[in-house]
């Protein structure tokens, strides 16, 4: 059996769930950044406390990061290698790599932001900061838009 | 008073007339062999200098009383109810630990020096980390170091959401409720009014004079001028007094430099501590830990690449 013939499926089941967990984690400690969950209670449920931890949030969000960094130069380079002959990218698709891409971009100049000795604008920074949120509100909102509307990610040639 | 901090001073001044007001030795300004707006600048405090006079408290309260805060009441109501109300627009005479209307303040500690009692005091403020929590931190870039080390909150942007407070070892910003932009945006969903600290007056510093505290020590307690040399002067006055220093490694190094007589466990078991009164505790890097994963995160990708070359290597020689 060729290779084009075994991998029909976007995605693999370990794949997809190391997806979802890493975006999970990602966006619930990146909101956390935010001093909200403690206002909102959210840190008061039991086994979340953790969640009004400033720099715990902060930590775990970086472990995250680094693995869906990881994740992400996987899929892009197994799409390009091997799967683009079978499949084709959906306009979904694109447009969720593109939101993905500014959220990598910018969480990666944020990074370097907390560098000691970086010297960024502070302009630039709001601009940073703004960014980061704005991507991930509407990364948000069109993975809502794929899941309701059963959109995927590639379609078969 | 053109001391020789920046390099807009330095050039306003010259090199010549920058060295002659090392060599006058006004009190207070560092000799700068080479000024740098992109060094940092640091203080030096030599407490045992210190006679708790709070001279430098009212030329803070003089020189920074424009940037106090000016809240509307009533303050709008906050959901949910656990929000807690700041408010220090009525007792702003409080000089015993900071308020976001007292941004300095003289701690006091009975010390043992010699087999005498002694009363030490040590004026505190923000210590201008050298990479402050309260500024990376910050959700919204409100809080901001300047290229000179100064990290300053800006009022007009600040949601008061009090991060930067939890966030630093010292607890230093303080909340007044009731004034900032939270109040056009979501008063009673999001934000609490605005976070207050020291600036280290940095619009006097960037216009080459001294920050007000600095100048108004008739002591000459505080010295300023980049960090590295500050360090110098640091160590060598606490290899000159058998004293001890506070500031330097605290936090990953901060801009603010204690030689004190008596160790600082010692002074921090004598000082007052609580709600506005930080302690003198040894301070762990606390952006460290995560900035030492800043690294693997430009590395994943390449983990990442390997992976899936590795898995096309296998599925290619399985095809053959």
């Amino acid at each position: 059996m060729s290779y084009r013939q075994s991998n029909i499926r976007a995605i693999s089941l370990p794949s997809r769930w190391f997806y979802l967990t890493a975006t999970f984690f990602l966006t619930l400690t990146g909101f956390g950044q935010m001093p909200i969950f403690k206002r909102y209670y959210i840190a008061d449920i039991p086994g979340l406390g953790w969640l009004a931890e400033f720099f715990t949030t902060h930590y775990i969000h970086y472990l995250a990061a680094i693995l869906f960094l990881a994740f992400a130069a996987y899929m892009i380079v197994d799409y390009l290698a091997l799967k683009r002959k079978s499949r084709k990218m959906t306009a979904t698709g694109y447009v969720r790599a593109a939101l993905i891409a500014g959220m990598l971009a910018s969480g990666l100049f944020l990074v370097v932001r907390n560098l000691a000795g970086s010297n960024l604008a502070a302009d630039f920074i709001i601009f940073l900061d703004l960014c980061h949120l704005g991507l991930v509100m509407a990364f948000l909102f069109v993975s809502l838009y794929c899941l309701i509307f059963k959109k995927q990610w590639t379609t078969v040639r | 008073m053109g001391q020789q901090i920046s390099r807009r001073s330095f050039l306003k001044g010259g090199l010549a007339a920058a060295a002659g007001v090392a060599a006058s030795g006004i009190p207070g300004s560092a000799a700068v062999a080479k000024p740098d707006e992109t060094q940092h600048l640091a203080t030096l405090l030599d407490i045992s200098k210190c006679v708790g006079c709070e001279a430098c408290l009212e030329a803070c309260s003089e020189a920074n009383a424009d940037k106090y805060p000016d809240p509307q009441k009533p303050f709008p109501k906050m959901y949910p109810n656990r929000v807690p109300v700041e408010d220090w627009s009525d007792k702003q005479d409080v000089n015993d630990r900071l308020t976001p209307y007292n941004w300095l303040y003289i701690q006091h500690a009975e010390v043992e020096i010699n087999g005498e009692e002694n009363e030490l005091t040590i004026p505190r403020r923000c210590m201008h980390c050298v990479n402050p929590p309260c500024v990376k931190l910050c959700p919204w870039g409100a809080a901001r170091q300047l290229e000179n080390g100064i990290s300053r909150i800006d009022s007009d942007i600040c949601l008061g959401g009090s991060k930067c407070k939890k966030v630093c070892p010292w607890n230093i910003p303080q909340r007044q409720t009731g004034t900032g932009l939270y109040l056009d945006i979501m008063p009673s969903m999001a934000g609490n009014g605005v976070m207050y600290k020291c600036d280290r007056c940095y619009q006097r510093v960037a216009e080459g004079e001294l920050p007000a505290c600095i100048e108004a020590c008739p002591e000459g307690v505080q010295t300023i001028g980049p960090r590295e040399e500050i360090l110098k002067k640091a160590h060598a006055l606490a290899k000159a007094t058998n004293g001890y220093i506070y500031g330097e490694k605290e936090n990953g190094g901060t801009n603010t430099i204690y030689v004190s007589p008596v160790p600082f466990e010692e002074l921090n078991k004598a000082i007052e501590k609580g709600k506005g009164k930080p302690h003198l505790k040894p301070v762990k890097d606390t952006m460290g830990q995560a900035n030492n994963l800043a690294a693997a995160m430009f590395v994943a990708p390449i983990a990442g690449l390997a992976a899936a070359v590795g898995k096309y290597y296998k599925s290619t020689k399985n095809s053959q």
